[in-house]
């Protein structure tokens, strides 16, 4: 009777414990996770670090603001190395940490085509600013991706339109060449269907001169390009290419001047090394460049550097890459107030609450400059059709020191982009068989 | 014709730097019979050594000549490649003495990532400058021949010349020296150079020794030309189809492998690229490797290997 006793007990007892460590964990409502993917590490390092330690130091900041009506942020990193297997398992093994991930940007645009699948099935929003599939800005077709203010499709029209006002119109384009040398990946090749629609329309060619990963040998690209001679050569590199792009132009002679990157190739690691060779070279700002100056900066500064709390060096904070970082990471606490504005202020927020919040984030330039963006950014306003929100971009040019702009906004041309992102989301949503969202899902 | 000659010299240059790497593979698997897996990291590790010392001594010292500071991180990178080829004999190889080659090349493998991880932890991982002095304008040549002329980049003429000289005196060292008679002896039978009173750890620290100024000096050399970064460590990938074509045991296999996968590299880039989309290069260099495995299996210039059954 006692050993029936004992067993039923401990049965019990092993029960009970077997329950407590299989429920759902609560976590405190005052929390919200934020997953980071990021690289300190391999070719891309030097990239990739100051973007992961601005974006990280964005969230410290509004934690040390009070939180977002008081929801604190909790964040974990993850090393993808840039690597897409690495940032796909990097997502898996995130995605349901602390209660689910509330957002997530993978900062690779290999690594966002991986995941433009699994978003919709996690309902987890991916924000990938400045980079990932142009198309996406659809929001119709891509629910859950929101390549918020640039693609590249959008920078490859901007680039256009400031060679052509350089020439005196788009007529005078007719019969000038341009070189596009590009990484050899899904990044490298986004910009080439919209150089190709715009060659179609000018009449300008376009030469393709892909360089393989990770970009250090590009002798026989520059050998080409000075043998063809292009009036302007555009850079869609990352990391080591850039810089190494920059040498090999100086070395074949090609002058500085002519060359225009996009906004992953125009950030201090580029051209610092390369120094005076890099003079004249001109790169695309995605709206912000270098902003020491900027009140935000300041903020970060006071509010976590100085309490020793900063992510990176001091030195680096208000850099073009740490800056681009920071933005990201704005935005998404932008789009998670938005959404608690909707679903409750000071509560936890789910993926598609976040979804809604990124879909209807407003930031006109009195609420930028309220937040410390002043003369950084301009106003950004999404919707469910558009997830990208602003279109606009200017041009930085490297004087052997630092960045300096060197030309007016530009807006990208939605009579140019809009067709082809409507066309090709099109021929997405046909293969995936996606049924378009209608103007009743975009409330939900 | 100007624009082929340029290709043509533009590969036989960047050859030489290929060679440059591969000769650290052919050092020691040479004197070791190692497939040092780790001389990529090795380049990578001596070239943040040099770069980071060469920025923080004239601080340290108040030092405002270039020139004396990069003699100095020079002299202290040399110090630091041999305490790591100190450490790697005493830690690794001593342990492993007649054991299977594919034990010795897993142990590299192991080195490279431990020296990868040490290397960014202790200097960083940004893109850091070694600044020799290398020109860094083209150069013009032949404008009277071919109109235009043929731009020769002379930062890479220089490495070149260096590469050559360095190869010419490892080549002189082992043959003509009594420790490279040594190294020679150990690379063919440990057990029969150790009998015959060769000391094996003492040969192994020289050989790693020499595989490490190699690295320096080709870290050096790339450095200067694509900025201290980690994929310096992937050139180490770019020399591998060079010993595979020319012979894991001959320095003058590393010279000519190197020369005809810089040239079949960059031909191929320019003239076949084109058809199939560009990027060919690193892939094409393979091939070439492969290819020439089918018909040479030790390669140009490597010894062929013939067991008694």
């Amino acid at each position: 009777m006692k050993l029936r006793k004992l067993a039923v007990t401990a049965s019990l007892a092993a029960i009970g414990l077997s329950a407590a460590l299989t429920a759902p964990a609560t976590y405190a409502a005052e929390e919200q996770f934020f997953p980071v993917l990021a690289y300190r590490t391999g070719a891309y390092a030097p990239n990739g670090a100051p973007w992961a330690n601005g974006y990280v130091d964005y969230l410290k900041l509004t934690n040390a603001r009070g939180g977002v009506n008081g929801v604190k942020i909790i964040f974990e990193e993850c090393e993808t190395g840039y690597a897409t297997d690495r940032g796909v398992e990097c997502y898996e093994r995130l995605k349901g940490k602390h209660g689910g991930a509330t957002v997530v940007q993978p900062l690779s645009t290999g690594i966002t085509f991986a995941l433009t699948e699994k978003a919709p099935v996690d309902k987890i929003p991916l924000v990938t600013a400045g980079y990932g599939r142009s198309e996406s800005q659809d929001g119709s077709v891509f629910g859950w991706n929101f390549p918020l203010i640039g693609t590249y499709w959008m920078a490859a029209d901007v680039l256009v339109q400031h060679i052509a006002k350089k020439e005196g119109g788009f007529d005078k384009l007719k019969g000038k060449k341009i070189a596009l040398v590009y990484h050899d990946s899904p990044y490298g090749k986004e910009p080439i269907a919209l150089l190709q629609e715009r060659a179609k329309m000018h009449g300008f060619e376009v030469s393709l001169l892909p360089v393989a990963h990770p970009g250090v040998e590009q002798k026989a690209t520059w050998l080409q390009i000075r043998q063809n001679k292009p009036d302007y050569v555009f850079l869609w590199g990352w990391g080591v290419m850039n810089s190494t792009s920059l040498k090999e132009a100086q070395a074949t002679g090609y002058p500085r001047e002519k060359m225009y990157g996009v906004w992953w190739a125009g950030a201090e690691p580029d051209v610092k090394d390369v120094g005076d060779g890099a003079k004249g070279y001109n790169a695309l700002a995605m709206q912000h460049g270098a902003e020491q100056g900027s009140k935000v900066v300041k903020e970060v500064l006071e509010k976590v550097h100085a309490k020793g709390q900063g992510t990176g060096p001091k030195d680096e904070v208000g850099q073009v890459l740490y800056m681009r970082g920071l933005i990201s990471a704005m935005l998404s606490v932008e789009g998670m107030r938005a959404a608690q504005a909707r679903y409750g202020k000071g509560k936890r927020i789910t993926g598609e609450q976040m979804r809604w919040g990124l879909e209807n984030i407003v930031l006109d330039q009195k609420t930028l400059d309220g937040m410390g963006f002043g003369g950084v950014m301009r106003p950004v306003q999404t919707s469910c059709l558009d997830h990208m929100g602003s279109a606009w971009a200017r041009i930085h040019t490297w004087d052997g020191k630092k960045w300096n702009f060197t030309s007016d906004w530009y807006q990208g041309d939605e009579k140019v982009l809009r067709p082809m992102v409507i066309s090709t989301a099109g021929k997405y949503a046909e293969e995936k068989k996606i049924v378009r969202r209608t103007a009743e899902d975009c409330k939900k | 014709m100007a624009f082929f000659l340029e290709t043509l010299l533009g590969g036989l240059m960047s050859g030489m730097l290929y060679s440059l790497v591969a000769l650290g593979f052919v050092l020691i698997f040479k004197a070791s019979g190692v497939f040092n897996f780790a001389q990529g990291a090795m380049v990578l590790f001596a070239a943040l050594a040099m770069a980071r010392f060469s920025e923080w001594i004239p601080g340290w010292l108040g030092i405002e000549s270039l020139f004396v500071a990069n003699v100095l991180a020079f002299a202290v990178a040399v110090v630091i490649m041999f305490v790591v080829a100190w450490l790697i004999e005493r830690l690794a190889l001593r342990h492993l003495v007649n054991q299977e080659g594919a034990t010795l090349l897993m142990a590299t493998l192991g080195i490279a990532y431990v020296l990868d991880g040490i290397g960014q932890t202790i200097f960083g991982s940004a893109i850091y400058k070694i600044d020799v002095g290398m020109p860094k304008e083209p150069v013009m040549m032949l404008e009277s021949v071919f109109e235009g002329g043929i731009l020769i980049n002379k930062e890479d003429f220089i490495a070149a010349l260096i590469a050559a000289l360095l190869v010419i005196s490892l080549s002189i060292f082992f043959q003509k020296t009594a420790t490279g008679r040594a190294l020679r002896a150990v690379a063919d039978d440990h057990q029969a150079a150790q009998s015959i009173g060769i000391p094996l750890d003492r040969i192994w620290v020289i050989v790693w020794c020499v595989a490490g100024i190699t690295a320096l000096v080709a870290g050096i050399i790339w450095g200067s030309k694509l900025g201290v970064q980690f994929s310096l460590s992937t050139i180490a990938l770019r020399a591998l189809p060079v010993v595979i074509l020319g012979g894991l045991t001959s320095v003058p296999g590393a010279i000519i492998g190197g020369l005809i996968i810089g040239v079949g590299e960059k031909l191929s880039e320019v003239y076949l690229g084109p058809f199939v989309g560009g990027g060919i290069e690193i892939w094409f260099a393979y091939m070439l490797a492969l290819v020439f495995l089918l018909f040479r299996p030790q390669g140009l210039f490597g010894e062929k290997i013939i067991d008694r059954v």
